[in-house]
């Protein structure tokens, strides 16, 4: 069979890619928001006055940057369901069933966040300190100054930075395939068993994958470009 | 609660299992080291026409060049990998007419093509940004000096670019470590690998967290040496960084232009 007809064919296999390729904008979706949510906080604590705070912190983006993606994924996969485990047997409540798309997200939100926390420590940083400053001696609280004064100046600083652990993102993604989420290059993988054909599949798992990371490149940079109205 | 405690530190932490293995884990610490500056190495030689390409000027070089890191880029390693593996397997009748199967039989020499190929893609952007920033002046003046085109590459442009892309070269190394636990999933006994299968043996959870802190050790060390290297190596700059420039716009750049953001460390692709 042609690779044509193998893919596109009445009996083709677009649909399993195509299903597959969903699921994974759907973990990459998923996780932004926990991800750069839970990076956001942690930078919040690296600047924080207290010592003992900043030290965690670090400790934590140092290991989780510092160890292969691969493994903090099994880390957390296979940890996260051991720690549920021994805690539903103490507490008495049988097992806690979590999702493998959900341990999926709490994995790769992990790893995000270490990543974008040093993205959102540099941008908070570069907000001139004047700012803060003058909004302080108008008499705004602290909360008011970080939400309404430096939260939108450093979201400019940092696009460009989050847009680069958004691609990490998206090829981390294929990472979960090893576990147990049906993502595309899992869709490829149970594609090329069946047909014995893994070139057509694995080449056609990266061309959606590059489709996936030139629209998301044209959507940064118009995002970019948008931010950076009034400054250019 | 004590003895819950107990329980759980005791599944944390367990020495006996590194008596036990301690042979299987240097065995994979070796292969890992070996994957990585072989890798590393050959990338770096494929980097460099790429880089030159990318700066030939010649739309047709460029856009190749560019279509290369693109496409590297852009997808997963993992993805690429598959593709080598299980892909070149597919087209055995040709590649043992060419004489080349033995490349494509081993998974060993699938994972340094692969990785090659890859972190090519992510050095020859590196190099092109260090080239390029060395000032124009240099060339010029070497020129003036009368230098053949191949001594102002070698004692002109070349070493003041290896000093601006030596941090971002440390990050991609760091990228590397990190990207060769990949290796694990194509059948290969690397650091990753053999954690995988002593796991399987055992179901001891303390043996991923090992694995984890020996490749800390590699990537802390690695981004260290680079600091301190670039320190020892950029002294004689020290003098002539402009001080910073207060609050307003973006980071000052330091000696030789130098982005100074932090550049993330490599990810995984």
């Amino acid at each position: 069979m042609t690779w044509f007809s193998l893919l596109f064919g009445p009996d083709g296999w677009w649909g399993l890619l195509l299903k597959g390729a969903m699921v994974t904008i759907a973990l990459a979706l998923a996780t932004v928001p926990f991800g750069f949510g839970a990076g956001l906080a942690i930078a919040v604590m690296k600047l924080s006055p207290s010592r003992l705070l900043r030290r965690a912190c670090d400790v934590y983006t140092t290991f989780f940057r510092g160890i292969p993606d691969l493994l903090a994924l099994f880390i957390i996969y296979f940890g996260l369901q051991a720690i549920l485990d021994k805690l539903g047997k103490t507490m008495g409540v049988g097992k806690f069933e979590v999702s493998a798309f959900t341990a999926g997200v709490v994995a790769l939100s992990t790893v995000v966040a270490a990543y974008s926390s040093e993205v959102w420590v540099t941008s908070i940083a570069a907000v001139p300190p004047g700012q803060a400053e003058a909004a302080k001696s108008l008499g705004l609280n602290n909360r008011k100054i970080f939400f309404l004064i430096t939260c939108p100046q450093m979201l400019r600083i940092a696009l460009p930075g989050l847009g680069n652990i958004w691609m990490v993102l998206l090829k981390d993604t294929a990472l979960i395939s090893t576990l147990a989420v049906t993502d595309l290059l899992r869709a490829a993988a149970e594609g090329s068993r069946a047909t014995t054909r893994p070139l057509v599949f694995y080449t056609a798992a990266a061309a959606i994958y590059l489709i996936i990371s030139i629209v998301s490149g044209i959507i940064q940079s118009a995002i970019e470009k948008r931010a950076n109205q009034g400054y250019a | 609660m004590a003895d819950q405690l107990m329980a759980i530190l005791q599944f944390i932490v367990n020495v006996d299992i590194l008596a036990t293995y301690w042979e299987r884990i240097l065995k994979g610490v070796w292969l890992t080291i070996q994957l990585v500056v072989i890798s590393c190495f050959l990338g770096f030689l494929i980097a460099i026409p790429l880089a030159r390409m990318r700066m030939s000027g010649n739309v047709v070089l460029n856009g190749i060049a560019a279509g290369y890191v693109q496409v590297f880029r852009g997808t997963p390693l993992l993805c690429q990998l598959y593709i080598i593996y299980y892909g070149g397997g597919e087209l055995r009748p040709l590649m043992q007419d060419l004489g080349i199967w033995w490349l494509f039989r081993e998974a060993y020499f699938c994972c340094i093509l692969g990785f090659s190929l890859n972190t090519a893609a992510y050095q020859s952007e590196i190099l092109r940004g260090a080239l390029s920033a060395v000032n124009r002046g240099q060339t010029e003046a070497a020129k003036a000096l009368g230098l053949s085109p191949f001594r102002i590459a070698r004692h002109v442009v070349w070493p003041q670019a290896m000093l601006i892309a030596l941090r971002p070269f440390g990050n991609e190394w760091v990228g590397m470590v990190k990207a060769s636990a990949l290796a694990a999933i194509i059948t290969m006994l690397d650091l990753m690998g053999q954690t995988r299968f002593i796991f399987a043996r055992t179901f001891d959870f303390s043996i991923y967290l090992y694995c984890a802190l020996i490749y800390l050790m590699f990537t802390e060390s690695i981004r260290r040496a680079v600091l301190w290297l670039e320190k020892s190596l950029s002294s004689h700059l020290a003098a002539r960084i402009p001080p910073t420039a207060s609050g307003m716009g973006a980071p000052a750049a330091p000696a030789g232009g130098v982005d100074a953001r932090p550049q993330t460390i490599g990810g995984i692709r």
